[in-house]
């Protein structure tokens, strides 16, 4: 290895992994273990035999086949943690860095975290279902507290004392009784040393944080006031070209005729057609875009659903007996709902939403002989790299997929159309190519949030005990649709559809539909029993957790001298699902001549045990109350036969500046708790508050998401409210 | 193809792009000035924001030949020597952000904002920045970092008027 390789890794230290600044795309994993110079590694391998074992000599070695993550520390004292998970703005490479830090008592800036490069990070799942704090936190600090007792135990060794005479602190291994200390860096030098970890360590309780706890600022923030920061869409390679691809009219479209004769002609213009795959490189964004826009196509669109029977198709495409069907049945609901004082019966539903991340999806595909490199824009880079595979009949050893921390997901960047086509077209053009979707493409050939039909029955005693519950759930999924409150007669029940329109995950998934229509149905039952909304659910609930977020969001709120009238309405909302409780309050005003509404102040208290990052998470949850607002009040995916009627932002309202209420979070932090993820959930309370406050102030219900679009949603009655 | 000089960030880059390629593309692919952001090519979404003689303009939108006697400023223009302006500085500090890729067109919307408003209340903030996505969320931090940038601002002036009163 010659200096120059080495001088290109150091640029890993400012955070930007990722980058064009990368060395080569193929280094051999052992090259690059050479690379980091003597040290210690320390592997977390969760299923090896052995509690712990120790070896030298890493440069002859390949890591453990069934590593869960790695970290690296360097004669200078400096970290690298290797992890599959990725950064897209949830602000992880922040928090993880924070929980490595503390276990291995260093200071927080001499943490690099290496994220989401398939060649060089150990393998994940993808980075979704607020899984990275209650899994791979853990795994980290596992490791790093081994790291730690490693390097204490090696200090031991050389000062012929007992390791548990020893104390670390700032990177340091410190003997108190001797009065002196070695840096990590100095016990290590010289020796390339690796530690393989598998059983449990003891980790800090969250009570004893100095680090993990705090308010620590996101990592390599000023590359992103700067400009400096590469997204995937940023990426750069000697001799690039820009790529368009060539779409179908509409969904499930056959190819009649093309003439791709006029774009050929074009100067610079390669036309790349490769079985339905058709698309065009040239030096230039508006040249491809253009040459694409010359090729004549005719195409056949099938008939297909659309909003106007959407809800139809829900309730009658449901996969009898197959499927996944989750759910459960407890009690009578038959026998309970005839001895009710109370019964309400209620159909709710959410249209399918669009994830527009910022940053569409965009891909930069580079051919060296047979292998493949792609800088993507992804939350699951090695589910991409096996997309890459398939697609190119591969080997592992030949897709590399690199994912720079990019412009969001929202969970909808599960998937890796934008890879797959720019390196089909790289391959045709036998150049390195970038291709970003147009808004238009994101808008129609990524996936939506599921469209939702709730089916929601209960009956109430009069003293206001629930007795009853029967919730279905059609085609929006499974997620928070058990019910939080004690209902000793529930039926509940998920019915998956084929859905008209292709869908996947979103953030926080059916948790929204789910909630909205509960959360909604309990407010109508409250009212209809003559109770308090939040006494009606505290008489429900005994869950301490989710008690506390609604104690706490309505103390905040003033919710005991909150008196809705017709022009302002006051309501609340809880929910609960993947370890994180929320309570939602919220106040809008309503102009009953203009028939408009305004959210104008929201408390929301969440809850999801010990906080890693006060600032990460708050900021999350006013993020995710914003958010959350397109889907209650005007976001919808408006289409017919095959074809998206509003794929643009002039035609698909998104919450603004203007939209965005005075927010209040409070942030209850239970040390005794594991953390669990807070990038999801905070989403679920804003929609049915919102929908309560409606009601409180003007006796209507809303059931439809969204609640007042600034026109009616095909198939849905009309709102009395628009936005 | 079209030759052209920009003056981008105070210098002039030479530029040969067919005459219509959007300013967006040509900062981006031509100049290597990637901070500025494709968001959605339709002047909805503000993430390509660039100062035109000093106003906020999206720059997918015009064709960047159209330009060539204009003073752009992009978001790799703004800090000098290093030093950060004070918006730039009062989005650190506010941490206004959540995946970053608004920022650019938000910080220079903002600077424009500034430079006519130096003291905009919440609704002119909101009337200037209402056509700036940001999908994340982070407007009401954004509003804050903001009114920070205005009364850093208005301390720095102090600072340089002060010997004079």
């Amino acid at each position: 290895m010659n200096d120059s390789e080495i001088a290109e890794f150091e640029c890993f230290q400012d955070g930007s992994w990722g980058s064009s600044r990368l060395p080569d795309v193929h280094v051999d994993r052992r090259d690059f273990l050479k690379l980091l110079g003597g040290g210690l590694i320390v592997c977390l391998t969760p299923h090896s035999a052995g509690a712990q074992e120790s070896g030298r000599g890493f440069g002859r070695h390949e890591l453990p086949k069934d590593v869960a993550a790695w970290l690296h520390i360097a004669a200078d004292g400096k970290v690298k943690v290797f992890t599959g998970k990725v950064e897209v703005g949830q602000n992880i490479r922040t928090s993880l860095a924070q929980q490595v830090a503390e276990e291995l008592r260093v200071p927080f800036d001499s943490i690099t975290m290496l994220m989401g490069d398939t060649e060089f990070v150990p393998w994940d799942m993808g980075t979704f279902g607020s899984r990275t704090t209650p899994t791979m936190g853990p795994q980290l600090r596992t490791m790093a507290a081994a790291a730690r007792e490693a390097l204490m135990a090696m200090a031991a060794d050389r000062w012929h004392v007992d390791a548990a005479k020893l104390t670390a602190a700032d990177s340091r291994v410190i003997d108190p009784a001797a009065g002196h200390s070695l840096t990590y860096g100095e016990l290590t030098r010289g020796q390339n040393l690796v530690k393989v970890v598998s059983g449990k360590v003891p980790l800090t309780p969250a009570t004893g944080w100095k680090i993990a706890g705090t308010p620590m600022p996101k990592v390599g923030i000023r590359d992103f006031v700067t400009g400096k920061h590469k997204f995937p869409s940023d990426i750069v390679r000697p001799g690039m070209l820009f790529g368009a691809v060539l779409r179908p009219e509409g969904f499930n479209a056959t190819l009649d005729s093309i003439d791709t004769s006029a774009a050929e002609k074009m100067p610079g213009v390669k036309v790349v057609r490769d079985g339905d795959f058709i698309g065009a490189v040239a030096p230039d964004v508006y040249t491809a875009q253009q040459a694409v826009a010359a090729i004549q196509a005719k195409w056949t669109v099938p008939e297909q659903p659309s909003n106007a029977n959407l809800f139809k198709v829900l309730k009658t495409a449901t996969e009898p007996g197959g499927g996944r069907r989750e759910g459960h049945l407890t009690g009578s609901v038959e026998q309970a709902m005839a001895t009710a004082d109370l019964k309400l019966e209620e159909r709710y539903t959410v249209q399918y939403i669009a994830h527009t991340p910022l940053e569409p999806r965009a891909a930069v595909a580079e051919w060296n002989g047979s292998n493949l490199t792609v800088w993507t824009g992804t939350q699951r880079p090695f589910g991409v790299r096996d997309e890459l595979m398939e697609a190119f009949n591969l080997p592992e050893s030949r897709v590399r997929v690199i994912q720079p921390d990019m412009g969001s997901g929202y969970g909808g960047k599960h998937t890796g159309e934008a890879a797959i086509e720019a390196a089909r077209l790289a391959k045709a053009a036998g150049k390195p190519i970038k291709l970003i979707w147009t808004r238009r493409e994101e808008f129609t050939w990524a996936y939506f949030r599921p469209a939702g039909l709730m089916e929601i029955r209960a009956g109430v005693h009069r003293d206001g005990r629930l007795v009853a519950w029967e919730h279905h759930n059609y085609n929006s999924g499974p997620s928070a649709l058990e019910t939080p409150y004690e209902v000793p007669n529930q039926i509940i029940q998920y019915h998956p559809v084929k859905s008209p329109l292709r869908q996947g995950s979103y953030r926080a998934l059916a948790a929204t539909a789910n909630n909205f229509a509960r959360e909604s149905h309990m407010d109508g039952l409250a009212h209809a029993a003559g109770m308090d909304p939040l006494e009606f659910r505290l008489k429900n609930l005994t869950n301490p957790r989710m008690r506390a977020v609604l104690q706490a969001a309505a103390g905040r709120f003033g919710w005991s001298n909150a008196r809705s009238t017709p022009t302002r309405g006051y309501g609340i909302a809880c929910g609960t699902d993947k370890g994180g409780y929320v309570a939602t309050c919220a106040e809008v005003e309503i102009d009953p001549a203009a028939r408009k509404i305004h959210i104008r102040r929201v408390v929301e208290a969440w809850e999801s045990g010990a906080v890693v990052n006060p600032n990460g998470i708050r900021n999350q949850i006013a993020g995710a109350i914003v958010q959350s607002i397109g889907g209650a009040l005007f976001e919808a995916i408006l289409f017919s036969n095959g074809r998206i009627l509003n794929p643009h932002f002039a035609q698909y309202r998104l919450p603004r500046f203007a939209d965005a209420p005075q927010i209040d979070v409070v942030l209850l932090d239970r040390k005794d708790l594991p953390s669990a993820g807070a990038g999801e959930i905070g989403i679920i309370g804003l929609a049915p508050a919102v929908g309560n406050a409606i009601f409180a102030a003007t006796g209507t219900r809303l059931c439809n998401m969204p609640m007042s679009p600034s026109a009616a949603v095909p198939g849905e009655p009309a709102s009395p409210l628009k936005c | 193809m079209s030759e052209f000089v920009l003056n981008v960030n105070g210098a002039p880059l030479h530029v040969n792009a067919p005459p219509q390629e959007s300013l967006l593309f040509v900062l981006r692919n031509h100049l290597n000035l990637t901070g500025t952001k494709f968001g959605c090519g339709e002047g909805q979404c503000g993430a390509c924001t660039v100062l035109i003689n000093g106003r906020a303009t999206r720059s997918c939108l015009i064709p960047a030949s159209a330009v060539s006697n204009a003073k752009i400023v992009t978001i790799e223009g703004l800090d000098q020597n290093g030093k950060l302006t004070a918006v730039q500085q009062a989005f650190i500090d506010e941490e206004a952000m959540q995946c970053g890729y608004c920022t650019s067109g938000m910080i220079l919307a903002a600077t424009a904002l500034l430079s006519k408003t130096p003291h905009p209340t919440d609704e002119q903030i909101v009337a200037a920045m209402n056509g700036n996505i940001c999908r994340c969320g982070t407007y009401p931090r954004i509003l804050a970092a903001i009114h920070r940038a205005a009364e850093a601002r208005r301390g720095e002036r102090a600072q340089l008027t002060g010997g004079a009163r």
